[in-house]
C-alpha cells in the first residue's frame, strides 16, 4: 500500500512537472503548439455564415460546385495575407451554407468584400514584358468577350492517361466558348495563358503560376497537361464552380439577398484583450477566496485540497494548450466555474471523513471510508453535469449558438479532471501525510475534540 | 438537529410565491428575446473620450433608432441592440454619432443574426432543454434502480429541476421588464449548466438517503430523509459557497459581455442549492406518505 502511494506520488509529480513545463512560458513551442488557442471573441476576428443561391445549378452537380466555391473563397482570403482562416460548407435540408472563420484582422470589411466577389475565373495573356496583365478576348457576334470559366461545360474532369501516365484535365467549351477558344488558340498558339481569380493568378502547390501553353487549336474539347494531380483536381473544381456565379448572401422570406451574411460576429482584438484581462482578474480573485475558505474551514485537508487544485489548474491549462481547446469567453467562464466545482469532490470527501472521525474511527480508516463512501455521490452527481454538457455541445454546433460549445467543452473537461484530482491526487497526498504520522492531531482535520 | 422536513409548508409557500410571481410576469410581460432568438444587430460602441448614456440615447433617437436598447458596459463602452443593420451601415452610424458627440467611436463587437437563424436557434434551445431533462430523469432512475420505485426519485429530482427553471426564467422575465434584460443562447447555456448543478446537489442528498435507508437508521422515512439532509448540509453549503465565490468574482469583475450569463449561474447555484435541500427530498417524503395536503401552507397539519 505504502509503495503504491509512493508510485502514485511520483506519477502525480511527473504529470505536474510535465504540465508545468509545457505551459511555462505559455507561448513556448511544445509539440507544435504555441500559446493557448483563442476563439474570435478573445483574439478578435470574424465569424461569417452565408447562404447561397443554387437554384440555377443541376441538383446532382451542387455538391461539387460548392466544393469549388469553397476553394475560391479560401484563395481570396489567403490572397489578403490571412492564414489560419477556415471555410466550411454545411448542407442542411438541401440548403448550403458557407461558414467562414477569419482570425484577428484589422479590416474585416475588405475581407467581406473579397469573400463576396463572384467565383468566375478569367484567362489572361502576357503583355510585352511577359507579365500576365491582358485579359484574353475574342469576338463573337460582333461583341468583344473575355474568355472566362463561364463558357465551360460542367463536365470538366481529371484523368490519368493509361498510356503515358500523365495527368490530364479534360474540358469542353459551350457554343460561345468554342468560338472564342478557336480564335484565341489560333492567335496564341505556342504562348501561355494564366488563369486569374480577381486580381490573383492561380498558383500550383509549388507556388508557381499555373499557365498552360497553347499547343494546338482548341475548338470544342481540349485538355491541359503537365499539372500535378492535386493541382489538376483543384483547378477542375474551380473551373466547375466558376461556370456560374454562385452569389453569397442569405434567404429572407423566399427572396435571396446578395452579400448580406445570414450570421456575423466580428470582434475587435482590443476588446478581446480586455475580456482576457477581466477574466484573469475575476479568476484570481475567485480562486484566492476559494483557497482561503478551504484552508480556514478544512485546515490540513484544506491545504491538501489547495495543492491538488493548484495541480488541477496547471494540468487543465496544459490540456487546453496541447489538445488544443479553443478558448472562448464563455469557455473561460466554464473553466473558472469548473474550479469552483472541482472543490466539490474534495468537500464531499472531507465532510465524509470528518463524519467518520466523529464516529470514532481512526484517522487512516476515516480517510479511506471518506473516499470510498463519497465516490458514489461524486460519480452520480457529476454525470448529470456531463449530460448537460453533451446537450450543450450539440446545441453549440448549430449556427446561432456557436459560442456555447466552448463553455460545454471546458466545463466537461474540467469536471472530468476534477474527479481525477480528488480521487487520485488528494487521496494520495492525504494517505502519505497520514502514513508518515507527521500530523496526528485531529483538530488539524477540522474535528473538535 | 434542524428539522427541514417539518418545515415543508414554509418551503412550498416560498417556492409557490416565487413561481407564481414568475408565471404572472411571464404571462404579462413575457420574455425579451435577444438577438440570438429574434434576429437583429448588436454592437459595442467604444467612445474615446467617453460620453454619457443619455447623450448616446438622444443621438440614436434623432437618427430614428429610438427603440434601441443601450447597456452601459463602462469605460466609454456601450452595448447597443437594434433591428438589423449591415456592418457597413453600422460603421456609418458610428461615424455620424461620433461626429455629433465629438468623440472617436470604434465598433469593437458587431453581431448580426438573421431572423431565420434566430428561429432555428430558439427551436434548438428548446429541444436542448427538453432532451437534457429527459436524459437526467433516465439517469437518476437508473442510478436509483435498486431502490423501491426508482421512477419516483427521478420524478422528484426533475420536479425540483423544473422548479429551478421556472424561478430563474421568472426572474429574467421580471428583469426584462424592469431593466430590458434579454434572453439569448448564453442564457440557455447557463440554465442548462445550473440544471446540471442542481440535479448534482439533489443526487448527493438522494445518495445519502439511499445509504441511510439501507442502514435502517429509522423506521420513519421522514426522519431518515431529514437526517440525510442534515448530514449532507455541510457539504451542500460549502460546495455552493466555493462555487459562489468564483461566480461572484466573475459577476463583479468579468466584464459586461457575459454579465447576464454569469447572473444565471449565480441565481442557479442559489436556487439549485435551495431546491435540493428544501424541495426535492421533501417531495420524496410527501410522495412516500401520500400526504399531498402537507404541502399546502394553510391547512391543518395532519395529526
Amino acid at each position: 500500500m505504502r509503495s503504491r502511494n509512493v508510485y502514485l506520488l511520483i506519477f502525480i509529480l511527473a504529470l505536474f512537472g510535465f504540465a508545468l513545463w509545457s505551459i511555462v512560458p505559455l507561448d513556448r513551442n511544445v509539440f507544435g503548439r504555441e500559446g493557448l488557442r483563442l476563439g474570435l471573441d478573445l483574439a478578435g476576428g470574424s465569424y461569417l455564415v452565408y447562404q447561397t443561391n443554387v437554384s440555377d445549378i443541376e441538383p446532382d452537380n451542387r455538391d461539387e460546385i460548392m466544393e469549388g466555391v469553397k476553394g475560391v473563397i479560401e484563395r481570396r482570403i489567403n490572397a489578403l495575407g490571412i492564414t489560419e482562416s477556415t471555410v466550411q460548407i454545411q448542407k442542411h435540408e438541401g440548403e448550403y451554407s458557407i461558414v467562414i472563420q477569419i482570425p484577428g484582422i484589422a479590416d474585416i470589411e475588405k475581407a467581406k468584400e473579397m469573400v463576396g466577389l463572384f467565383t468566375v475565373l478569367e484567362f489572361r495573356e502576357q503583355d510585352a514584358a511577359g507579365n500576365f496583365t491582358v485579359p484574353t478576348t475574342g469576338t463573337v457576334n460582333g461583341k468583344e468577350l473575355t474568355l472566362t470559366s463561364r463558357y465551360f461545360k460542367e463536365n470538366t474532369y481529371v484523368t490519368v492517361s493509361q498510356t503515358i501516365g500523365e495527368t490530364l484535365l479534360v474540358f469542353e467549351w459551350d457554343e460561345t466558348g468554342a468560338q472564342l477558344s478557336k480564335q484565341i488558340t489560333t492567335r496564341l498558339l505556342g504562348k501561355p495563358l494564366a488563369i486569374y481569380l480577381g486580381d490573383e493568378p492561380l498558383r500550383g502547390e509549388d507556388g508557381s503560376i499555373i499557365a498552360p501553353t497553347v499547343e494546338s487549336v482548341i475548338e470544342d474539347r481540349g485538355q491541359i497537361t503537365g499539372l500535378s494531380l492535386a493541382d489538376a483536381t483543384e483547378l477542375s473544381k474551380l473551373l466547375n464552380a466558376g461556370r456560374i456565379d454562385v452569389p453569397l448572401g442569405r434567404w429572407v422570406d423566399g427572396e435571396f439577398e446578395p452579400s448580406i451574411p445570414l450570421y456575423e460576429r466580428t470582434v475587435d482584438a482590443t476588446l478581446g484583450a480586455d475580456s482576457i484581462r477581466k477574466s484573469i482578474l475575476a479568476a484570481v480573485i475567485g480562486i484566492v477566496l476559494l483557497l482561503l475558505f478551504m484552508l480556514l474551514y478544512y485546515r490540513l485537508p484544506g491545504l491538501v485540497a489547495c495543492l491538488s487544485l493548484g495541480i488541477y489548474g496547471v494540468v487543465l491549462l496544459a490540456i487546453f494548450k496541447l489538445v488544443p481547446v479553443t478558448l472562448t469567453l464563455p469557455g473561460v467562464a466554464g473553466f473558472i466555474l469548473s474550479l469552483g466545482m472541482a472543490v466539490d469532490a474534495n468537500v464531499l470527501i472531507f465532510e465524509r471523513t470528518k463524519e467518520e472521525l466523529r464516529g470514532g474511527r481512526s484517522l487512516g480508516a476515516a480517510v479511506e471510508a471518506g473516499f470510498n463512501r463519497a465516490w458514489t455521490a461524486i460519480k452520480d452527481s457529476n454525470i448529470t453535469t456531463f449530460i448537460a454538457c453533451i446537450v450543450l455541445f450539440w446545441l453549440g454546433g448549430t449556427l446561432g449558438a456557436f459560442m456555447v460549445r466552448g463553455f460545454a467543452l471546458t466545463l466537461s473537461i474540467g469536471v472530468a479532471l476534477s474527479m481525477f484530482t480528488a480521487i487520485i491526487i488528494t487521496r494520495t497526498f492525504l494517505r502519505l501525510i497520514i502514513g508518515s504520522q507527521v500530523v496526528t492531531n485531529l483538530s488539524a482535520y477540522g474535528v473538535k475534540k | 438537529m434542524i428539522d427541514f422536513v417539518g418545515k415543508k409548508r414554509w418551503f412550498s409557500l416560498i417556492s409557490g410565491i416565487l413561481i407564481i410571481a414568475g408565471i404572472i410576469s411571464l404571462a404579462v410581460f413575457g420574455l425579451k428575446p435577444g438577438i440570438d432568438f429574434a434576429g437583429g444587430t448588436s454592437m459595442t460602441f467604444q467612445f474615446s473620450p467617453p460620453v454619457e448614456q443619455s447623450q448616446l440615447r438622444e443621438e440614436m433617437a434623432k437618427l430614428g433608432y429610438d427603440k434601441a436598447t443601450i447597456q452601459n458596459a463602462g469605460e466609454g463602452n456601450f452595448i447597443i441592440h437594434i433591428g438589423e443593420i449591415t456592418s457597413k451601415e453600422a460603421n456609418e452610424l458610428a461615424e455620424q454619432i461620433g461626429a455629433e458627440l465629438d468623440s472617436q467611436v470604434k465598433i469593437s463587437d458587431y453581431y448580426l443574426a438573421s431572423p431565420t437563424v434566430g428561429a432555428e436557434t430558439a427551436r434548438n434551445a428548446g429541444i436542448a432543454v427538453i432532451i437534457a431533462a429527459v436524459a437526467m430523469l433516465f439517469y437518476i432512475v437508473w442510478a436509483f434502480r435498486r431502490m423501491p420505485s426508482p421512477f419516483r426519485w427521478g420524478t422528484c429530482a426533475i420536479i425540483a429541476l423544473i422548479h429551478d427553471v421556472f424561478i430563474i426564467v421568472g426572474i429574467f422575465s421580471i428583469l426584462g421588464w424592469i431593466a430590458g434584460v434579454e434572453i439569448d443562447a448564453l442564457f440557455i447555456t447557463g440554465l442548462l449548466a445550473v440544471v446540471g448543478y442542481s440535479i448534482n446537489n439533489t443526487v448527493v442528498i438522494f445518495d445519502r438517503i439511499r445509504e441511510n435507508v439501507s442502514r435502517h437508521i429509522s423506521p420513519d422515512f421522514a426522519t431518515t430523509v431529514n437526517a440525510s439532509i442534515v448530514e449532507t448540509l455541510g457539504r451542500s453549503l460549502n460546495t455552493s459557497l466555493t462555487t459562489l465565490f468564483v461566480i461572484l468574482a466573475l459577476f463583479l469583475f468579468g466584464g459586461a459581455t457575459i454579465h447576464y450569463f454569469v447572473l444565471v449561474l449565480l441565481l442557479g447555484v442559489i436556487v439549485g442549492t435551495y431546491s435540493s435541500i428544501c424541495i426535492s427530498s421533501q417531495l420524496l417524503v410527501v410522495w412516500e406518505k401520500k400526504e399531498w395536503r402537507a404541502l399546502l401552507p394553510f391547512t391543518k397539519r395532519p395529526a
